[in-house]
């Protein structure tokens, strides 16, 4: 077996140093009845050749609109990730190695990721980001969480306007805390009403979450949200699901975010049917030991070098168990290596450059998408690359149609949002050229003649 | 090691110091800080907090351990020792002295009699 | 410029923040021919962001040699051994990294219409199977991204069948060798986590269990073979006791890779477990993620799975299903780490039933080889074989001085990542070994020898191992002063 050295002669030696007649001795312990007495019924083994036919077979069965006609965010944007990341992190040091316990023969990963929680702050506008989290939406959950905990409340708001799906991870993480999640409507708006988020908070509201942009695209308005939460003291969570608007637009934390969440997937890595993904989790120096998962901190070695290690270790699950900020222990650190790398391969300039890509394409499309015959903005909203378009036809039916001819559109409202049935998403961005949306414009078109 | 013999010690390892004014100064012991290693944060309860003998008013954290700290009397906290934020080393440095971490205004002065002296806690770290 | 060869092949490398000029850069954005969108006419002027001070300013080249000299910092498996215990560090798989990056699958929207994702279902589908075979349990679900989110699922859904019986109960029970990720994920379950004292052979105490286990515990966790490396022999007559009382029993399957193909969860008695595909399959560790932590169940909590689960239709076609009334949740954004069960999948039809059979003889062959080669020259705690990994404790070598952290530094200059230190908590001074069945004899066989020359060291001349590592990028760092005075970012960005 290819990945086993230990052949029938190194067996015999091992067993003679052991001091076992056989194998079976050292499984001793195992009871009788809790052995297995028939091979696994599983499959294999392949060789390679074979191991790649069957999933390139397998492969062909996705038969998807490839990244250039996919016009769906929600969640997931479409965005090119240079080359060289892939082959970056495919160093076989980044992507062998595990949590890096011995900083002295860690220094690499820890370096990338002290990048990686440099970016992140500065990006969402906080002082201080940890080393990932799983993704976006567990993130949101564990920033709830903590802010219930620093708080000492037990209720939070949350508009409908944050992604149905980070909502739902939320509730399935509190649902045994005690934790109050209070839904605030806010879709028909399409963006939150700063006193309607107010008069849902009191004393015992701990935190307040709005996702800018939010999940039908459009720019919330941070700076009146935080002056909203303040007579209730509640804590002001900012969500992004879309860091690449961050080339242009501040982060939550320059508008008051106490905490905040993003989901970073745009950075590095790979649409991959939604997973890995790469939560981002960021706070206030006030707060930074409170917060949930590890932290690389820098100091300096015997030598007086500069060097990174582990820090603040005292709140996670080894060494706090029980009374830990949170049960997390290995997280997404080689997708926070590659956001790390992407980010700095696109640099000051790239990261503006490519969000302004964003910006052009989305509006083209959305101009495009208006001038059909009543195809309308479902909102007048301010939006980076993703808005909301209402059909005068059944959406459902042509999405289908889209994608039977090679376009992957929407989705359609309705599946979250009852009474939008016919409101769609659109997401473009730098990849999507004229031609493609052009393409993916007339074919709507004739959809509604 | 130090026991200085004006104090009271509890088995948790907290010493105190009672003032005239009945305020007690309360810290940990040289014996704890060298079991604990290096101190890089102290956790305090807030300036007016009621706390009872024998309940955790904060928390002492090395890098790889994290220690409940026990209030051996009961009463008041009226002040903190704020330099501990930014020099958690004082409690190491000089646990007795600059490392104080809490004051109290005692409800019950009697409370110390039930307290250790310097000779039965230095016995009771030579046991373990 | 600010980075230079050390020594030979030896590279510094400053940080990133700040460098290059105006005018260079490491990617251009595709020509779209679309017209130009003033920000400040689109979005609201206030919520535009100044600059990114302290991005970096650089082109391909330079950001390739950055990363590539810090990478040069690292140890990793493909370097030389890594027994970190109950990490399972074994080789992996390069055929995994070109299964996982096959364009089909990588570029697949997760919202994608099901009926063109029937290639990435099949697999998710396949694998449930598989690892349901595997671990001889009844159904799966894929979604939780780590270990610890998996076991936060379990108790999730025991939870839920407990509710269902008509009480959620109170507690839940850890033995006290259990990994921290244990009693941690109990309390986001809004259960109070009890420990549960171990025997002198490190192994469940029946009358401690029979003490403790009540009708307000909810479940009992247990790692098997324990974090001592050592089976759980009565694990029978465990969960016997604990569904007797009407509790149920979940397994953490950090140690899977003791017992493959040789014994199954299910067949223990246990209701609900976790693997972890970053450890048992080979999946890579990535410098701390991303892994995953799918979990088996028995039929009995299959309803509580989180949503949406594979089906299969009639026809054959797999769909996505959403109406699962109940259901705990959902734990992830969409179906977990997919690119991550490519790989185990991959791994999985590599090995096939052989193949994984002989994993588990390897890997406890290999640790128990380890065992009688340091006998002698570390206090090894509880007697008799081990499985696929050991615990040795620094007891003699404190004689001279020298404690665990020493060795493992001094196993640094010797070329080895450490195992695992001080854990478990109840072996004073542990150190954890696992090799997993990718080393070769010879391997084993440096390691043990640098391993006795360390125990010599400690006799002969301990202070020299007080000073390790001394063969390293960096020595020994400053982890008081990273806690008392965090600096965990940069402050010139942003």
């Amino acid at each position: 077996m290819r990945y086993i050295p230990l052949s029938p002669q190194d067996k015999e030696k091992a067993l003679a140093t052991i001091g076992a007649s056989s194998v079976d001795q050292l499984f001793a312990d195992i009871p009788e009845a809790a052995r297995m007495n028939h091979p696994l019924q599983i499959p294999g083994p392949l060789p390679e050749m074979d191991l790649m036919d069957w999933f390139e077979t397998a492969a062909e069965k996705n038969t998807h609109a490839g990244p250039r006609k996919t016009f769906i965010g929600a969640g997931a944007y479409v965005h090119h990730v240079p080359v060289a990341v892939d082959h970056l992190i495919s160093r076989t040091e980044f992507f062998t190695c595990y949590t890096p316990y011995q900083p002295e023969v860690s220094q690499g990963t820890l370096a990338a990721i002290y990048e990686f929680q440099t970016y992140t702050a500065a990006l969402l506008g906080m002082e201080v980001a940890n080393a990932s989290m799983y993704d976006g939406p567990s993130a949101l959950a564990e920033a709830v969480i903590m802010a219930c905990r620093v708080t000492g409340r037990d209720k939070v708001v949350m508009p409908d306007l944050v992604h149905p799906h980070w909502r739902q991870v939320v509730q399935t993480y509190t649902q045994h805390l005690g934790i109050d999640i209070i839904l605030a409507p806010m879709a028909s708006d399409g963006v939150c009403d700063p006193e309607k988020l107010a008069a849902a908070m009191d004393q015992r509201t701990a935190a307040v979450v709005v996702q800018s942009p939010n999940f039908f695209g459009h720019v919330e308005d941070m700076a009146a949200i935080n002056k909203a939460r303040e007579e209730s003291g509640a804590l002001l969570i900012g969500a992004v699901a879309e860091p690449m608007a961050l080339g242009l637009l501040q982060g939550p934390g320059a508008s008051g975010a106490d905490i905040c969440v993003a989901e970073g997937r745009s950075f590095g890595g790979s649409l991959g049917f939604g997973g890995p993904a790469l939560g981002m989790f960021a706070v206030q120096n006030s707060l930074a030991r409170k917060m949930p998962g590890r932290l690389v901190g820098k100091t300096k070695d015997t030598k007086g070098q500069d060097g990174y290690t582990l820090t603040l270790s005292t709140r996670e699950q080894h060494i706090r168990r029980e009374k830990a900020t949170s049960n997390i222990c290995s997280n997404q650190a080689l997708m926070a290596t590659a956001a790390a790398i992407h980010i700095s391969l696109l640099g000051q300039n790239g990261l503006r450059e490519t969000a302004l890509a964003n910006l052009a394409a989305s509006h083209y499309l959305a101009e495009k998408m208006t001038a059909i015959p009543g195809v309308k903005m479902a909102f007048d909203q301010p939006f980076f690359n993703e808005f909301a378009v209402t059909l005068p036809m059944d959406a459902q039916r042509i999405l289908g149609d889209l994608a039977s001819a090679g376009y992957l559109a929407g989705p359609n409202l309705g599946r979250w949002y009852p009474e939008m049935n016919n409101t769609i998403l659109l997401c473009a961005t730098e990849v999507h050229s004229k031609k493609n949306i052009d393409a993916l414009v007339a074919m709507i078109a004739k959809g509604t003649v | 090691m130090d026991f200085p013999k004006d104090l009271k010690y509890s088995k948790e390892h907290e010493w105190v110091r009672l003032g005239d004014d009945g305020v007690a100064v309360i810290g940990i012991t040289a014996f704890a800080q060298d079991e604990l290693g290096d101190i890089v944060f102290v956790e305090t309860p807030k300036v007016g907090q009621n706390l009872k003998a024998g309940q955790t008013f904060g928390v002492a954290e090395s890098v790889k351990t994290v220690s409940d700290l026990y209030s051996p009397v009961s009463g008041e906290v009226v002040e903190v020792n704020t330099n501990l934020l930014d020099s958690p080393e004082l409690v190491n440095e000089s646990p007795f002295g600059d490392g104080w971490m809490i004051k109290i205004k005692m409800d019950d002065p009697a409370e110390l009699g039930s307290l250790l002296s310097s000779q039965d806690y230095q016995k009771l770290t030579q046991k373990g | 410029m600010s980075s230079q060869s050390q020594q030979g092949l030896n590279f510094t490398e400053d940080e990133i923040f700040g460098r290059g000029s105006p005018g260079r850069g490491g990617y251009t954005p595709p020509e779209s021919g679309l017209p130009a969108i003033d920000p400040q006419s689109a979005l609201p002027i206030g919520a535009l962001r100044k600059d990114l001070a302290g991005f970096p300013n650089l082109t391909e080249p330079e950001v390739t040699r950055h990363y590539t000299r810090m990478s040069q910092w690292n140890f990793a498996v493909d370097l030389n051994f890594y027994p970190l215990g109950s990490c399972t560090m074994k080789y992996n798989p390069r055929i995994n990294e070109a299964v996982a990056r096959i364009s089909g699958f990588s570029t697949l929207h997760p919202l994608a219409p099901d009926n063109q994702a029937q290639g990435t279902l099949e697999v998710i589908y396949n694998l449930e199977r598989w690892l349901c075979a595997i671990s001889g349990m009844d159904a799966a679900t894929l979604q939780p991204a780590a270990g610890a989110h998996g076991e936060f699922t379990g108790l999730l859904m025991i939870r839920a069948a407990l509710t269902a019986r008509g009480n959620p109960r109170k507690k839940v029970l850890l033995p006290d060798s259990a990994h921290g990720t244990n009693p941690a994920s109990t309390v986001y379950c809004g259960y109070e986590a009890v420990t549960l004292p171990s025997g002198p052979d490190g192994r469940i105490d029946m009358a401690q269990l029979d003490r403790l286990m009540d009708d307000q515990t909810a479940a009992l966790m247990v790692t098997n073979p324990n974090t001592l490396g050592i089976f759980e022999t009565d694990i029978l007559e465990v969960s016997k006791l604990v569904h007797d009382r009407g509790g149920f029993l979940y397994c953490d399957g950090a140690n899977l890779n003791a017992f493959l193909g040789k014994a199954r969860f299910g067949d223990m008695g246990v209701d609900v477990a976790h693997i972890n595909l970053h450890k048992t399959f080979s999946t890579p560790h990535g410098g701390g993620g991303p892994g995953a932590g799918p979990v088996v169940v028995k039929q009995e909590l299959e309803p509580y799975l989180p949503f949406p689960l594979v089906e299969q239709t009639g026809g054959g076609d797999y769909r996505l299903e959403y109406d699962r009334p109940m259901s705990v949740g959902r734990v992830h954004g969409f179906f977990g780490n997919t690119g991550v069960l490519l790989r185990a999948a991959a791994y999985t039809l590599s090995m096939g039933p052989e193949g994984l059979a002989q994993v588990a003889e390897a890997a406890v062959i290999n640790a128990n080889y380890i065992r009688a080669r340091l006998e002698g020259h570390y206090h090894i705690p509880y007697p008799g074989h081990c499985m696929h990994e050991l615990v040795i404790t620094d007891k003699i070598q404190n004689e001279y001085g020298v404690t665990t952290l020493d060795i493992a530094k001094a196993l640094i200059d010797r070329g080895f990542h450490p195992p695992t230190i001080y854990f478990p908590s109840i072996a004073r001074g542990a150190m954890m070994i696992e090799p997993t069945e990718t080393e070769s004899l010879e391997t084993l066989d440096q390691f043990c020898d640098a391993m006795i020359e360390i125990a010599g060291e400690a006799r002969a001349n301990p202070e020299s191992l007080k000073a390790a590592p001394v063969c390293t990028v960096r020595a020994r760092l400053d982890e008081a002063t990273a806690a008392r005075r965090p600096q965990l970012r940069c402050s010139m960005c942003g």
